[in-house]
């Protein structure tokens, strides 16, 4: 007896709701700092934030022990250019990791900077960093002294676009100059459950599976300072309220916006279901600045259309271990391995290449990835530790060894080409939008701060961790210097009625309907071709939704309760994509974007981060330099002048 | 349950069982319920035995259900049929089907 049909039919009756139903009682938090999203972000934030002798309160969807994206595992640490081993300087590597359009130079000068202290901090803490039970002795990258795991991931070439100013992204092949050494391989799988001990131990208040909804302004008036949140318990329905002198965000990205088939494979996409725009669209209707919000992408894994794997091949299409064809014929691939040491993806041309290949009998079908080609000791590091670590792999490094797949001796099947690519109208939001933030990474609002995914332009996991650990430690000092502000009444009230108007109703349109809607949406009109007509048909068809649809919304517990508040996020959340994607009169290659009636590529005078906010019930859009941040090491500097370094509490 | 009542049933929810719990192996301690990100499992109303599937169709296979369980063997990874992967015998080319 496993399943609901099984229960009910070895029982005669279906289970009763195992939590208690407290639909619309007051639960009331008084915090000093307020942390929403317990994911990677969110915990370091809290951590930081308590370390400052605050009381701190941390609120998460799931549980905190391995929620998030990184919740259960990540195997490596980017950008950890402040190693012993590094041999760039941090200040110039980020200054690299930053010359590419659109990304988010705040965040990789603070995770350039703070990234191995923070790493540190993780080892004190109980998570593994170093391979102390040598496991790995003599492969490539481990160092003897630190027992550090070097990967060679960026460490001859971090980009096929090669960046002539600096060094070290000389062009491929470069082999001359010591290598850059800026990715330690982890054992992220002990990270999570040891960040929430921590956060135990520290005091923070953990308040798990609980959804908050909305964020809560000075008077009530958005655009205000931000002075605490409303939520409710996805399991008993009850109602939170948490009043806080400051506020960080780390409730990730939005997911799943262009395509939902929970039919094939489950909800089986690169991030979980809890990644649904609620973050963005909180500080949205709270008056905050969104920035790239036009920024989409093609879906990359899973779905059930495609495998869950990336591309199966254990990562291998692009990661350590060489490609071969059915006939055991290396395809011109390169990898992230030691022989290639660096670039995420193919040079341009390969893939056309290969196709090519394979039309003319030149490559035979499928590929596979040749672990028993690889040095023992490689294949030891790339299976166990790498693939054994890095988030959802895990379980499938370990299932398959349970089903008789050995890398010693069994090629790895991909998935690449036999499976084709993803529809261009299966996209996803998932390429940068988020909260405009500034050298604090404080959002345009007062008492209001982002960190990880929240903000935009995001990276890794380790950027995750420092941004958090920053933005905690900045809330702590803001909320250090300023008082509890008075809530509005009414701002709670008016909330609470927009929760709890789902499970009013009996009947309806349950979440699944809704989203699917929101989804064929998004793929007619704000897809691959994009004219200010599409997106007008979309902007009047989601508000159509909104008017007529939603407001049947049913949910009969409180978990689909949290599910349908979840769709209602995506449904603004792809509003404003709507409006930004109106806003930019240029088509861009670096954010995904076509406009038909404005076919120029990425041309100068648009050359701009596209900034958005709600101001009075009117949509308002900015342009902004992309290098706004100005002058990366002065900025960090000027601003970080008390940062005392590895915690030593 | 081919003897017993016929109930009239919705479809069933497919795929429905990312997970196979052992019940002889389970002890019901509800661990895997509360790892989970988003709520797979509820616990079971008999206390001491294996949570209920009840949202399968969430599931993003992370597998720390499986991995975080303390009894070895008492809950399986059941990955759905389209998504069994396939690997070659380097030396011999059998290719196999994940079972």
């Amino acid at each position: 007896m496993t399943t609901w049909h099984d229960y009910f039919l070895d029982q005669g009756k279906v289970p009763d709701w195992p939590y208690p139903i407290r639909y619309e009682q007051e639960q009331e938090i008084k915090t000093d700092v307020l942390i929403v999203g317990g994911g990677i972000a969110g915990c370091w934030a809290a951590i930081s934030a308590a370390r400052q002798g605050l009381k701190v309160a941390l609120v998460e969807k799931g549980d905190t022990i391995r929620s998030g994206a990184g919740g259960p595992g990540c195997d490596h640490w980017c950008d950890v250019p402040a190693n012993p081993l590094s041999n760039v300087d941090p200040d110039d590597w980020a200054k690299h990791m930053a010359n590419r359009p659109y990304c988010n130079g705040i965040g990789i000068q603070i995770q350039c900077r703070e990234d191995y202290d923070t790493l540190l901090e993780m080892e004190k803490m109980g998570g593994k960093i170093r391979d102390t039970e040598n496991e790995y002795v003599g492969a490539e990258g481990r160092d003897d002294k630190t027992k550090f795991m070097i990967s060679p991931r960026y460490t001859r070439i971090h980009s096929y676009l090669p960046d002539p100013t600096l060094e070290q992204d000389k062009p491929y092949p470069n082999w001359s100059r010591k290598p850059n050494n800026v990715v330690i391989r982890v054992w992220g799988s002990t990270f999570k459950p040891a960040l929430k001990k921590e956060c135990r131990r520290l005091g923070v208040q953990i308040f798990d599976r609980v959804m908050v909804t909305g964020l809560l302004n000075e008077k009530g008036i958005p655009g205000e300072r931000v002075v605490g949140a409303v939520g409710f318990n996805n399991r008993t329905g009850e109602f939170m309220i948490f009043k806080a002198k400051a506020t960080v965000l780390a409730a990730a990205g939005a997911g799943s916006m262009w395509l939902i088939s929970t039919e094939l494979a489950g909800y089986s996409n690169m991030m979980s279901r809890t990644i649904s725009g609620d973050g963005a669209v909180m500080a949205w209707r709270a008056g905050a600045t969104l920035t790239k919000m036009e920024a989409t992408g093609v879906l990359r894994i899973a779905t059930g259309y495609k495998h869950k794997w990336y591309t199966g091949a254990g990562d291998a299409s692009y990661e350590n271990v060489p490609i071969v064809d059915a006939n055991g014929k290396r395809l011109p691939y390169p990898i992230q391995g030691w022989e290639d040491a660096g670039a995420m993806a193919p040079a341009p041309g390969v893939e056309d290449a290969i196709r090519a290949g394979i039309m003319k009998g030149e490559y035979a079908l499928p590929f596979y990835g040749d672990f028993p080609g690889m040095p023992p000791i490689e294949r030891k590091v790339t299976w166990n530790m790498m693939l054994g670590e890095e988030s959802t792999t895990r379980i499938i490094v370990d299932s398959y060894n349970k089903a008789g797949f050995d890398p010693s001796r069994d090629q790895l099947q991909s998935y690449k080409f036999i499976e084709g690519n993803s529809l261009p109208q299966w996209r996803e939001a998932g390429y940068g939008g988020g909260l405009l933030v500034d050298w604090n990474l404080k959002t345009t609002l007062d008492g209001l701060y982002a960190a990880g995914t929240q903000m935009f332009s995001p990276e890794d996991h380790s950027f995750a961790a420092s941004t958090g650990r920053y933005a905690g430690r900045k809330a702590a000092a803001y909320a250090k210097q300023v008082d509890q502000a008075e809530i509005s009444q009414e701002q709670i009230n008016r909330e609470k009625a927009r929760i709890y108007a789902p499970i009013k109703r009996t009947t309806g349109i349950d979440w699944k309907e809704l989203h699917a809607g929101i989804a064929r949406v998004m793929q007619y009109y704000v897809s691959e071709f994009k004219t200010e007509h599409l997106l007008n048909i979309a902007l009047d068809s989601l508000r159509q939704i909104e008017e007529e649809a939603a407001p049947k919304l049913y949910a009969p517990d409180p978990h689909k309760l949290m599910r349908c508040l979840e769709d209602l996020s995506l449904l603004t959340n792809a509003q404003i994509i709507i409006h930004a994607s109106l806003a930019r009169k240029a088509s861009s290659m670096p954010l995904g974007f076509q406009r038909i009636d404005f076919p120029a590529l990425d041309p100068p005078e648009w050359n701009k981060y596209l900034t958005i906010r709600l101001e009075n019930g009117k949509v308002n859009t900015e342009m902004i330099p992309l290098t706004f941040w100005g002058d990366m090491k002065k900025e960090y500097e000027a601003h970080n002048r008390d940062y005392t370094g590895v915690y030593q509490g | 349950m081919a003897q017993g009542k016929v109930f009239a049933l919705p479809n069933i929810q497919t795929p429905g069982k990312p997970v196979i719990f052992d019940p002889l192996k389970c002890n019901g301690c509800n661990h895997c319920v509360e790892v989970c990100q988003v709520d797979v499992f509820i616990p079971n109303p008999q206390k001491g035995k294996p949570p209920i599937i009840l949202h399968p169709d969430e599931c993003w296979y992370c597998g720390c259900c499986v991995n975080d369980c303390h009894r070895e063997g008492a809950i399986t990874f059941n990955w759905p049929l389209s998504q069994k992967g396939y690997w070659k015998n380097k030396a011999t080319g059998k290719v196999t089907r994940m079972s």
